[in-house]
């Protein structure tokens, strides 16, 4: 799996860091979501198509 | 728009708790209905989760109706509180918005509001404690549903407590449909501006470890980044925001949990279904108000639908969170429901609601703090005979008696 994250969109809500904490954090200066893992381990798979699924500005890219 | 039977809007609702019928009848309809608002203007109406989704998420679209030929929600003369002018206001919602969210989103981010959590809780007990000691039945809605929010809010913002009454009055005031007159309205936004003036000055001069503070040193960094009257108006927005809208659900949380007993008391036997139960009360929002706003400024086509250039939207958040094709057997509260948390109950796209996870934080804290604390928590009277607000935007009960 491997994600993308589309700072134009995202709306620094947060809920992808809330769903899978491993792979996303917010940026201090402007709440933007970053990645932390691009690649991330097959454990957190479920929990990153949660966040993208989540995601209230569709930001969030997943290539299987 | 000729030739049908438009329907008044905001829909009646003869059961509080019960969505009105018009929006599964919408929905099932067409993609855009034509409805009359309060004003006699006639605007159309959004009802499905993809429809909504997308228009909300379209860059091009705001909710300023201080167009020419907008649909005016109010009886003010001025249209109400989306159609009034306000400079710093309109560009922070077009052109600027993108820049300003950028500027204020940091003092939002999930580990600055989960940081308030133990404080809220403690407010939260407070609160409780001050309720269970004057005795059943209580009033849910004044006792404890408004004051909490407004408390974090203050605190937050680094507001006096004592001030907590006034600009409830003047959010109020701003908030109305058809209750107040455009004089009222014009002296409320006055007196609030003033108010947030002074308290942004009193930060700038002594900065703490507050949100405004931290707000107040972007817009003093000499850059121009955040405009003294973008700070304003931000100020006023969050103390609107954060107070009325965090209140009417609570107080709709506690009803619809408590309505069907067995859900809450599902609750009490597994607490950690806490959060699944607040996103499924944030999804089923009965009282779905307006709804909100979009002036579409250039020809388009919603599910297929052409809609001109100039046609006020609504986009009912709570008629699409019920859409059957997103959430199935979408009538059910079922604290379970793993999709839940994709509601639009805070918007959606470039606008999410920016105090969504304050939100989130303050109702899961009420939530389990009153199945731990008050397991025989009960309403006092038929469920049929709650009320709902009429008059301001953001929708809620009248009140709401609980016994224990
Ligand atoms: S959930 Fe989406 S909008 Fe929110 S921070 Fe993550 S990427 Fe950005």
């Amino acid at each position: 799996m491997k994600i993308t994250i589309d700072e134009e969109l995202c709306c620094a809500s947060g809920l992808c860091t809330v769903k899978a904490g491993e792979v996303f954090d917010q940026r201090d200066e402007d709440g933007i979501a970053v990645l932390l893992a691009e690649a991330p381990a097959a454990e957190h798979h479920d929990a990153v198509r949660e966040a993208a699924a989540v995601c209230p500005a569709a930001a969030i890219h997943i290539m299987e | 728009m000729t030739g049908e039977n438009v329907l008044d809007y905001p829909f009646d609702q003869p059961k509080a708790l019960e969505a009105p019928r018009e929006w599964a009848e919408a929905r099932a309809t067409c993609p855009v209905t034509h409805v009359r608002m309060p004003s006699g203007d006639v605007a159309g109406l959004v009802t499905g989760y993809d429809e909504a989704r997308a228009l909300l998420s379209d860059p091009r679209f705001n909710r300023r109706l201080d167009h020419e030929g907008a649909a005016r929600t109010s009886t003010t003369e001025d249209g109400g509180m989306f159609n009034r002018e306000n400079k710093a206001l309109s560009q922070m919602m077009s052109e600027g918005h993108r820049r300003y969210r950028r500027l204020i989103s940091p003092a939002f981010t999930v580990k600055k509001m989960e940081a308030w959590r133990p404080r809220i809780q403690q407010m939260t007990d407070e609160l409780l404690d001050a309720m269970l000691a004057k005795g059943a039945p209580a009033e849910l809605r004044a006792e404890f549903a408004l004051p909490l929010p407004v408390r974090v809010i203050c605190a937050l913002l680094g507001a006096s407590a004592e001030d907590q009454g006034r600009f409830a009055h003047w959010s109020d005031v701003l908030m109305t449909t058809t209750k107040y007159t455009q004089a009222e309205v014009d002296e409320a936004r006055r007196e609030f501006e003033a108010y947030a003036s002074d308290l942004v000055e009193e930060k700038r001069a002594n900065p703490r470890e507050d949100l405004l503070s931290e707000l107040t040193q972007i817009s003093d960094s000499e850059d121009g980044r955040l405009s003294h009257a973008e700070l304003i108006s931000t100020v006023v927005g969050i103390l609107v925001a954060g107070h009325e809208t965090t209140s009417n659900q609570i107080v709709k949380m506690t009803a619809l949990l408590l309505e069907d007993r067995q859900l809450y008391e599902a609750v009490i036997a597994d607490p950690s279904l806490v959060p699944g139960a607040v996103e499924e009360a944030l999804r089923l929002d009965p009282v779905g108000g307006l709804g909100i706003p979009r002036f579409i400024s250039e020809d388009i086509e919603v599910g297929g639908e052409p809609v001109p250039a100039g046609t006020t939207l609504f986009v009912n958040l709570s008629a699409a969170d019920r859409d059957e094709r997103k959430f199935p057997d979408a009538d059910r509260f079922d604290p379970c429901r793993p999709n839940a948390q994709q509601h639009l109950a805070f918007s959606a796209g470039p606008r999410f609601c920016i105090g969504q996870t304050l939100a989130r934080v303050e109702l899961q804290v009420v939530l389990d703090t009153f199945v731990r604390r008050l397991p025989e928590l009960r309403l006092r009277d038929d469920p049929d005979a709650l009320r709902i607000r009429t008059g301001v935007v953001a929708t809620g009960l009248e009140e709401l008696w609980v016994t224990w």
